[in-house]
């Protein structure tokens, strides 16, 4: 008989509150993770970017009680994983996947037996392992490898085997710590495509930590940066990317886009110099070619680039402005009205 | 010296207390193995930082085991004669001495167990324990399984060392070729049977060293 509840379901898939993680060491007290609270929604991809040490790792460990946190609470589909312990917690576990950046596979043991394991760890009948398990082969695209053992495997494929682990059992989380750090450009992307595409058809919550910007843009649809062991800002990725606050975002963002211009170029430089942004709707070209035609200014480019996040676009241009002082003004004025973002990095000389 | 002649006449002795050897070191090396393997997985799990940790437990198990290891094997011999006549009826024999070589063997391979599995990389024990699983199907498909191939390498190590002792036990009538070689080769000055004695001794342990690492490489899949 099945029991149908008519429950509602939070939109909220992890909520975390007031999270503190505190190390003690022999000369010092070192907080790992300070004061965090964060909520994820149910199907997103959340990305967490911090360099190293930022605590951005004993965050996604708390996750899953991989470290316990010194102080605050976890809920993971409404479940307060910090009350858990012994079998409760080991249940909750089940439902939340992860992998990890050194791949973590059992070396002795086969492809097979590395994903049955996760399988005989919920206790599914053996006879029952077998097709799942080369189900979750199949989505990984790794069908011909059963029999291997991992280090017969490429690390984009113990990643791929890594990923079949963690979701043998249906889990509602994916948590990824630093997942595609070992690996080339190439594979990391594939994996992100993966990892994506996991997102979407099976509706999983991905959680991932990262010092690599590019893997958020890629895929994420929010995200949070960590700067000794705050959060320090979060939000949609689009919106992080095309208005930066914190200083540490700024760094983090030039990592993917940067509009440094040579010192020698700067110096030959008369007029105005602005940074342009144009965000997904507004069609740039035309905003441009009509404020060198409204205004009696001359614009040239210096740099730019048309960045795609979440399929939106986002423009961000350096240009120097030359003309009179009031024309400049003027067409800066324009642009604004445009809904373009401009932001005068230098009056002119 | 060399006396062929007289070897073939000791033949029968000689095959006798090999046998008595093998018979020694096989009984022991089984009781090392069931009860040193769980006392190794115990010591390591139960540390600090690991899914079974619990100080009370390691301290104790740790202080004795360091206990047994720090006293001189010819002592234990002595002293546990009380408890070879518990155990097996009388103290002389191959029997007797399988007690004092068992209770100096299971220490000894827990503490190589134990130091076989800190190789495990911490990682994969915490990828198996984030996947839900349980400490029984850990240790049993992660602790083990990672850690067989060094843990064989520890069982020719204990095995070579059950040799040795197993000579030493020849001093109290332990029998065997070591009780063979103190009986003639030394209190008779019979260097033909020393000869042949020591010769067989280092076969054997050069047969247990090539055998044991030809498994560990065999197993390993790395």
């Amino acid at each position: 008989m099945i029991i149908y509840l008519n429950v509602e379901r939070s939109e909220k898939m992890i909520q975390i509150q007031h999270l503190s993680k505190v190390y003690q060491t022999k000369e010092k007290v070192v907080k790992g993770v300070d004061d965090v609270s964060l909520d994820i929604e149910t199907g997103e991809i959340f990305g967490i970017v911090g360099y190293s040490g930022a605590g951005k790792s004993s965050l996604i460990r708390c996750l899953n009680l991989l470290e316990t946190p010194t102080s605050g609470t976890i809920l993971i589909d409404d479940v307060n994983l910090t009350k858990l312990s012994g079998v409760k917690l080991r249940q909750a576990r089940l439902k939340i996947g992860m992998i990890f950046q050194h791949f973590y596979l059992i070396s002795q043991k086969t492809i097979f037996e590395n994903i049955a394991f996760a399988l005989q760890a919920a206790k599914m009948p053996s006879n029952k392992i077998e097709t799942r398990v080369m189900e979750l082969l199949e989505m990984v695209g790794l069908s011909e490898k059963r029999d291997v053992y991992p280090a017969q495997l490429s690390g984009g494929q113990k990643q791929r085997v890594g990923i079949a682990r963690a979701l043998a059992n249906n889990p509602s989380v994916l948590l990824c710590d630093e997942a595609t750090s070992a690996l080339d450009p190439n594979t990391t992307m594939s994996i992100l495509r993966l990892l994506k595409k996991i997102n979407k058809e099976l509706n999983i919550t991905i959680v991932l930590i990262t010092h690599e910007m590019n893997v958020v843009k890629e895929i994420c649809d929010r995200m949070a940066i960590m700067q000794d062991g705050k959060v320090i800002e979060e939000g949609q990725v689009y919106d992080i990317f095309s208005n930066p606050v914190q200083p540490l975002t700024k760094e983090f963002i030039s990592s993917v886009v940067s509009y440094e211009i040579p010192d020698t170029v700067m110096s030959t430089l008369a007029g105005t110099l602005v940074k342009i942004t144009f965000k997904g709707e507004v069609a740039m070209e035309g905003v441009i070619s009509d404020t060198m035609q409204k205004y009696r200014v001359k614009g040239n480019f210096l740099h730019g680039s048309i960045e795609y996040i979440q399929e939106r676009a986002l423009g961000i241009f350096l240009m120097e402005l030359q003309g009179e002082c009031d024309e400049v003004e003027q067409a800066i004025a324009y642009i604004l009205e445009q809904n373009a973002q401009v932001e005068v990095i230098r009056q002119h000389v | 010296m060399f006396d062929l002649s007289h070897i073939m006449e000791l033949m029968p002795d000689i095959t006798k207390a090999f046998g008595e050897t093998l018979y020694m070191i096989g009984i022991s090396l089984t009781i090392a193995l069931i009860i040193g393997l769980p006392l190794g997985v115990l010591l390591f799990t139960t540390d600090k930082g690991l899914f079974l940790e619990n100080r009370a437990i390691n301290s104790v198990v740790g202080f004795f085991v360091n206990i047994i290891r720090s006293i001189p094997f010819i002592i234990l011999l002595v002293a546990l004669i009380p408890l070879t006549k518990l155990i097996v009826g009388n103290t002389i024999g191959p029997a007797a001495a399988s007690v004092s070589l068992s209770v100096a063997a299971i220490p000894f391979f827990a503490r190589i167990v134990e130091t076989s599995m800190r190789e495990i990389d911490k990682g994969v024990i915490e990828a198996a324990i984030s996947t839900g699983a349980s400490p029984w199907m850990i240790i049993w498909n992660v602790l083990l399984p990672e850690s067989k191939s060094s843990i064989i390498q520890g069982l020719t190590l204990t095995l070579i060392n059950l040799v040795a002792y197993s000579a030493m036990a020849g001093f109290v009538g332990g029998g065997g070729i070591g009780d063979l070689a103190i009986r003639f080769g030394y209190y008779r000055y019979d260097d033909s049977i020393m000869l042949v004695t020591v010769a067989i001794l280092i076969v054997l342990v050069q047969l247990i060293q090539f055998g044991g690492d030809r498994i560990s490489k065999m197993i390993d899949k790395r």
